[in-house]
Formats: structure tokens, sequence, C-alpha cells
């Protein structure tokens, strides 16, 4: 029964052919994406994991924006604009933009390595089914490129006031969009809970 | 059609939400956990229909004050001004920035209100157990999962622009409520798709062929 599977979207029973290539395998009803088998996952993952975990850091510690008009410049980070909102009582939407581009974020790179580094040693971390589900968990809340638009749209509307001089960690922040998408792309959920089948 | 076709929950199966593992239903009522991940096992999730229609109604009722109220007001000099979502826009037209306009029109007006549109839809065919296009049903409520989050780029911008345009007297930027009800809307319609299961759609086919 290991080689069958329901689609998540139109819950048809189908075997799962058998491919050693990489490639993706729909559903022949409705089109979905049941499987996607990935050359090297858990190594590729990785890597993407610690270099997305190196440009977190760099976004982080690095001015973000900075403001120019005039003599007067005013210089921010990626946390400024969550603080002000909050300085301004919008809590609300100052916890829901640090969750989206900031918690999430980090806690799906932490996770990844909570699981991925031991595999990696042919170890099973514990309860990897539920740190495996939170990720998945948490994949919609991640709004980092949404984020990048906003900067774009908010440079465009400033550009004829004042001037924009992006930072070091404008760029660390476009880069890890990139490398996070990659990682959450290159991940074969598959392989994992084959691994987590045959250690148990 | 599609007589040979068959879906787990026809065959007493359950497929477990998280590792995809196929699991035997051990009858209607039992509850169950996947042997494989520990996961409770549920065959369609749980009151879709109730919830994706509550979230719905909610985030029609935000979508109204999110659209009417400022979002953010702009003292230049010891002018205020405010600002809604649709100002912004027309801002941005008048200006000659169109592609702006267009982003900020799609992402903030559009998108919402087409993704509320599709989820009724979606949620009255279902109900009819309409068998009418399941796949291209299927398609759109795919649409709604992954242009959803797109909404957000207004309060993305809100929060950039307070925290660069601070500079005394000179000028300031303060969010306004308006920003907290769209915000509710963009995070309630992404809950609202969360709990609507597409599986429903093709549910009525089976309960034909029983």
């Amino acid at each position: 029964m290991s080689s069958l599977i329901a689609c998540h979207d139109c819950d048809l029973i189908q075997r799962l052919p058998h491919i050693s290539e990489a490639g993706t395998i729909q559903c022949i009803r409705c089109g979905a994406v049941l499987h996607q088998k990935i050359r090297n996952s858990i190594e590729r993952t990785l890597s993407l994991t610690l270099a997305g975990l190196v440009l977190f850091g760099l976004a982080n510690a690095f001015p973000f924006l900075a403001f120019k008009i005039g003599a007067q410049v005013r210089q921010t980070t990626l946390l400024t604009g969550i603080q002000e909102l909050y300085a301004q009582g919008m809590p609300e939407l100052s916890v829901i933009v640090l969750l989206t581009t900031v918690l999430v974020p980090f806690a799906q790179m932490l996770c990844m390595l909570y699981i991925l580094l031991p595999l990696k040693f042919r170890q099973i971390p514990k309860g990897l089914p539920q740190v495996f589900r939170f990720i998945r968990h948490l994949q919609p809340w991640n709004m980092m490129e949404v984020f990048m638009l906003g900067i774009l749209v908010s440079v465009v509307k400033l550009a004829k006031m004042a001037k924009i001089i992006p930072g070091v960690a404008l760029y660390s922040f476009l880069a890890l969009i990139f490398v996070l998408a990659a990682m959450t792309a290159s991940l074969d959920s598959h392989l994992i809970w084959e691994k987590w089948d045959e250690k148990r | 059609m599609n007589q040979g076709l068959k879906t787990a929950r026809n065959e007493g199966l359950i497929s477990c939400h998280s590792c995809h593992l196929l699991c035997r239903s051990a009858g209607p009522d039992a509850i169950m956990t996947c042997p494989r991940c520990g996961t409770r096992l549920r065959r369609r999730k749980p009151n879709s229909i109730k919830r994706t229609w509550a979230l719905v109604v909610a985030a029609f009722i935000f979508y109204i004050p999110a659209n009417l109220l400022p979002i953010t007001i702009v003292t230049s000099l010891g002018n205020a001004q405010s600002d809604t979502i649709m100002s912004g826009v027309i801002y941005f037209i008048k200006t000659g920035m169109w592609p702006i306009a267009l982003v900020i029109f799609v992402a903030s007006i559009f998108v919402p209100l087409l993704k509320l549109i599709i989820l009724t839809f979606l949620l009255i065919t279902v109900q009819r157990k309409s068998s009418w296009r399941q796949k291209d049903r299927t398609r759109l409520y795919r649409i709604t999962e992954v242009v959803g989050r797109w909404s957000m780029v207004d309060i993305f911008v809100v929060t950039i622009l307070v925290a660069l345009v601070k500079l005394g007297a000179l000028a300031s930027i303060q969010a306004q409520s308006g920003a907290v009800f769209f915000c509710a809307v963009v995070v309630i319609t992404l809950f609202a798709a969360m709990s609507f299961d597409p599986r429903l759609i093709w549910d009525t086919e089976e309960s034909l062929n029983e």
C-alpha cells in the first residue's frame, strides 16, 4: 500500500510511479502536484538553510534603508517600521509584520536545520513529524517577497521628495528571499518520510 | 463518467494530511491518528463549509471599513493629509506612475475581492453538489491559495513609510485604523482559503456512483 496515494486536492486513489530521475508527478484527475523528486534533496536543502541563516543575520544586523532629505538623514533597519507601528498604537499591525517578515522565516530555517542536520548524519531527530508539520503550517505566513514589493512601491513613492539609500541589509534580504524559496522547493517530503519509516 | 476511478473516501481509506500515508478507516465515527506521523486523521477538513462561510462573511464586512477609512495620515509642515487605499491609487495615476497604481489596485482592491468572490462561488457550488467543471473549480481554488498573500503589500508599504518618513516637523506618517481593517481582511481570507477543502468539489461525483 506504500506506493498508493490519495490526491490531497481531489481524494483520487492512484499508484505513484517509481521514478529514479528528478521530476514531478501530477494527479491524473485534477493536476495537483503529488510528488516532486529532487536529486540530493537533503544536502541541497541543508546548504540553502545554512546560507539563509547567514543572510538572515546580515539582514538584521546592518542598515536597511536610509532616507535623505536635504541635510537630514534617517537611517532604518528591518525592525524600525515594526517598532514605529507599535509606538503609534498599532500593535496588531506590528505583530503581523514582525511574524510575516522576520519570525516565520527564521523559525522555518531553524526547524529545517533541526530536521536535516541529524538526517544528514543518519540520525532521526526527536519529534520529526511534529516539527515537519510545523514547517508546513508556517509556509503560507512567510511573506518576504511581498515585503520586497512593498519596498519597491515605497521607494517609488518617496523618490520625488527625497533620496533613498539602500543598505547592506536590503541586498541580504533580497538574496534571502531567493534562498528561502529554493530551500522550500528543494525539500523532498517523501524522502523525509521514507527515512523516518526506515529508522523507526 | 469516471467509473473506474476510486477515491479514498469511497474505499474506506483516509489520507493523512501531513505525511500522505493512506490509512484504513476504523469506521465513520472512530477517532484515529496516523500510524506513521501521529497526526489526527480526518476524512475531510473539519466543518470546512461552515468555517469558510464564517470567515468569508467576516472578511466581506471588514472589506468595507478597510476601503473607507484612511490607512495613513501624512503630516508635512503642519499640513495633515489622510489617505485611503483608493486615494493612494489615484495619487499614483495623477503623478503618472501608473505601473505602481496598477500594482496597488490589483493587490489591495482587486485580489481580496476576487478571492472572496471565488470562495463564495466555490462554497455555493459545493453546497449545491454541483459537478460542473470540477477541474476548473479546483484550479480556481489554487489561485486563491497563491494570490492572497500579495494583498499584504499595502501593509508593508505603510510599515516602510512609517519607518522612513519620521523627520519631526518636516514630515511624518502615521498609520491609521483602515490599515488594521485591511490587514484583518487579508489574514481572514488566508484562513478562509486554508479552511476550505477542495476535495468537497469532487465529492458529488462519488455520491452519485454509490
